[in-house]
């Protein structure tokens, strides 16, 4: 009877606590929280623990909750305190950035954005001393630092929407909103307003990788799935040593499309498609507003958007004739 | 299949249901309405554009002539120059429009037909000239299918559809404070853009041409300075709109270019004349009448209960599904008596109308 084999992983290797190589002189201790979970087990591996958090990733986790706290204290204080229409309204609540009359000040009143910078402020700092830690804890490992170079690559386009884009423009009222649906209602105005974000190449490109990073992570998933039969999640040893695994899944892309990526090469490919995702899209966003204001006259001017003919229907204001 | 895998196949046909539980099921109707590949095409349930049924004149229209209103009736101010007949006749229907439960005595003291003294006589003669208005002036808008006080009213003393600003908080404060938006109301079609921009749309308060956002130049010139923020108010509006009318943006606009009117549909032109319409409306003829009346009539910023576009289209892009229903009642296509609801107001309760600054429009 045919059986699916990788929903859950089937065999748990139970083996002493790990505890990890010594760490580099001048490093806090590892938190020495052992645990093991069959649970966690089943999705990835069992034993939980050590953590290190050292000084910047409790400095991060402190900011990272202060953020929190600002952006949910204000959208609770939005509905006078009352928690079931905080419940009942939460994806409609939002902690607005300072309007335009206040420019890129960063002193403006608490109830007037005020808070909106300190929560960004705070989420800030908290992104970026978790990225010292990402860059941190792979150096103690004698890791490359790949995660940290990526994790960057979000980071910037973070900045850009929230910051970067708001300094050039000189205006808070560029940045977008924390909330749920506001955040979203940003997205929407922001490619009104500057005449049709999807002839923005940048945004093209971004879309591309965006889209081209799930394809990746699908294709790769399922051919490791694939031949899990044949030891094909040993994918660090078959670059070297290519059992039948590696060769069954080179053989099969080789027949399906004439080309394959190698166990190692296919992870280059989807960390360039993850990482220029972010790095595209910021500067399609750094652009927009700073350089081009409207992305359909763009377009039309090099021959990239399409022209329709012409409707014939007139600007009404330009005809004068309505009573008021 | 085997025993052991019915509750597998139990889970599959549940979550496809569930997947499907958002669809609508009835029949549609379609119809392209710009160039081809643009998306622009309208899909709608095929009961959506049946005629509603309205309801018939009391009687038959009698024929015009005869002595007016104004001569054999005392105290009859926007109606004057309509014929007795045909006066009698428009009250019978307006009963029947606005107040079938309460009849006559909803606006009139039985015992005298002629005192001013129920409020809801002056709001009446301000509707009648505002239906005038809207049938005589925004032909642009109204077509030959016009509005009568059915057209928003359907039976109701107050339409359904209607909406009044929000509530003034300390701006200084957080306490209650959604910076004008982020709740769901009618104004925004229930999103969380800003509500309170949309009102000063639809009040006159700002002009109609800060609705526009997108630049005339490729690159930024000081001409445009709008902000991001700044162009959520008119994307509120455009949904209220669209929601309003059962249709989506490209009913109105090609996508490629929401600004340029050259690849625009000719609905766009009938809603850029609505908006105003709508302005006028509000301004001219509901606005003024915030002193006589009383606090169950007034929104939470003391207001009174005005039109949005649901408060007439109510889903649908033609109202009633275009039934021309005004036909029935040529009164209220009359071009409106010169009568000025403010001073009116004034005269009804001796208080000076204290809310000039909001009366940015009048009619002319």
């Amino acid at each position: 009877m045919p059986r699916y084999q990788n929903i859950f992983t089937q065999v748990q290797l139970v083996a002493p606590d790990e505890g990890g190589i010594a760490l580099p002189h001048g490093d806090e201790p590892r938190i020495p929280l052992f645990s093991r979970s069959n649970v966690m087990g089943r999705l990835g591996q069992g034993q939980l623990g050590p953590i290190y958090l050292g000084w910047s990733g409790i400095a991060s986790l402190i900011l990272g909750f202060l953020a929190f706290e600002i952006i949910g204290l204000n959208m609770l204080a939005s509905v006078n305190w009352d928690p079931i229409q905080f419940v009942r309204q939460l994806p409609w609540l939002a902690l607005e950035p300072p309007g335009p009359e206040y420019g890129f000040s960063p002193f403006v009143p608490l109830a007037e954005g005020g808070w909106w910078i300190l929560a960004g402020f705070c989420l800030t700092a908290s992104i970026l001393l978790w990225w010292v830690r990402t860059w941190r804890r792979a150096k103690a490992l004698g890791m490359g630092t790949h995660v940290a170079w990526a994790f960057a690559c979000a980071i910037w386009l973070y900045l850009v929407l929230g910051f970067i884009r708001p300094l050039f423009m000189g205006s808070w009222a560029e940045a977008v909103p924390f909330g749920i649906f506001p955040h979203l209602d940003w997205t929407a105005a922001f490619s009104i307003r500057y005449g049709n974000l999807f002839y923005n190449p940048f945004h093209c490109l971004s879309i591309v990788f965006l889209y081209g990073s799930t394809l990746l992570f699908a294709m790769h998933g399922a051919t490791i799935l694939a031949v899990g039969r044949y030891g094909g999640e040993r994918e660090i040893e078959q670059i070297t040593d290519r059992g039948t695994a590696a060769e069954r899944a080179g053989l099969f892309w080789r027949w399906t499309m004439g080309f394959n990526a190698t166990m190692e090469s296919v992870h280059r490919w989807a960390w360039w498609f993850a990482v220029l995702t972010t790095l595209t899209g910021g500067i399609g966003i750094l652009l927009t507003g700073t350089v081009v204001d409207n992305w359909y006259l763009w377009a039309q001017e090099h021959g990239y958007a399409p022209s329709y003919p012409a409707s014939g229907i007139a600007d009404p204001a330009g005809l004068g004739s309505i009573v008021e | 299949m085997t025993l052991s895998r019915l509750p597998l196949a139990a889970t599959a046909l549940l979550a496809g249901s569930l997947t499907l539980a958002g669809c609508e099921l009835a029949p549609k109707v379609s119809q392209q309405n710009g160039y081809r590949g643009t998306g622009m095409d309208q899909i709608r349930i095929a009961e959506s554009e049946i005629r509603d049924d309205v309801p018939p004149p009391p009687y038959e229209l009698p024929p015009p002539g005869g002595q007016t209103a104004g001569e054999f009736y005392e105290n009859v101010q926007v109606l004057g120059n309509v014929s007795v007949d045909e006066f009698n006749y428009l009250m019978a229907a307006l009963t029947e429009w606005v107040a079938p439960e309460e009849g006559c005595n909803y606006c009139h003291n039985p015992a005298n037909m002629a005192s001013d003294e129920v409020y809801t006589k002056t709001v009446a003669r301000s509707m009648i000239q505002m239906t005038q208005a809207a049938n005589a002036n925004w032909t642009d808008h109204v077509g030959n299918t016009g509005v009568t006080c059915w057209t928003c009213h359907r039976g109701n003393n107050i339409p359904e559809a209607h909406w009044s600003l929000p509530a003034d908080v300390a701006s200084r404060s957080i306490i209650g404070n959604r910076s004008g938006q982020n709740e769901p109301t009618s104004n925004t079609a229930w999103s969380s853009l800003p509500q309170g921009a949309v009102a000063r749309y639809l009040l006159g308060e700002v002009e109609p041409e800060d609705i526009r956002v997108a630049s005339r130049t490729m690159h930024p010139t000081p001409a445009n300075t709008r902000t991001t923020m700044g162009t959520e108010p008119t994307y509120a509006l455009m949904m209220h709109m669209s929601d309003s009318l059962g249709v989506n943006c490209t009913y109105c606009h090609n996508s490629q270019s929401f600004s340029d009117w050259n690849i625009s549909t000719p609905p766009r032109q009938t809603a850029w004349h609505g908006i105003r319409m709508v302005r006028n409306l509000n301004g001219g003829y509901i606005t003024p009448l915030q002193p006589i009346f009383p606090e169950n009539r007034l929104g939470p910023a003391g207001d009174p209960f005005k039109v949005n576009c649901t408060t007439c289209h109510q889903g649908q892009n033609l109202p009633l599904g275009g039934v021309p229903m005004v036909q029935d009642y040529p009164s209220l296509q009359m071009a409106p008596l010169a009568w000025d609801p403010a001073a009116a107001v004034q005269g009804d309760t001796g208080m000076a109308a204290d809310d000039e600054d909001g009366l940015v429009e009048s009619t002319q």
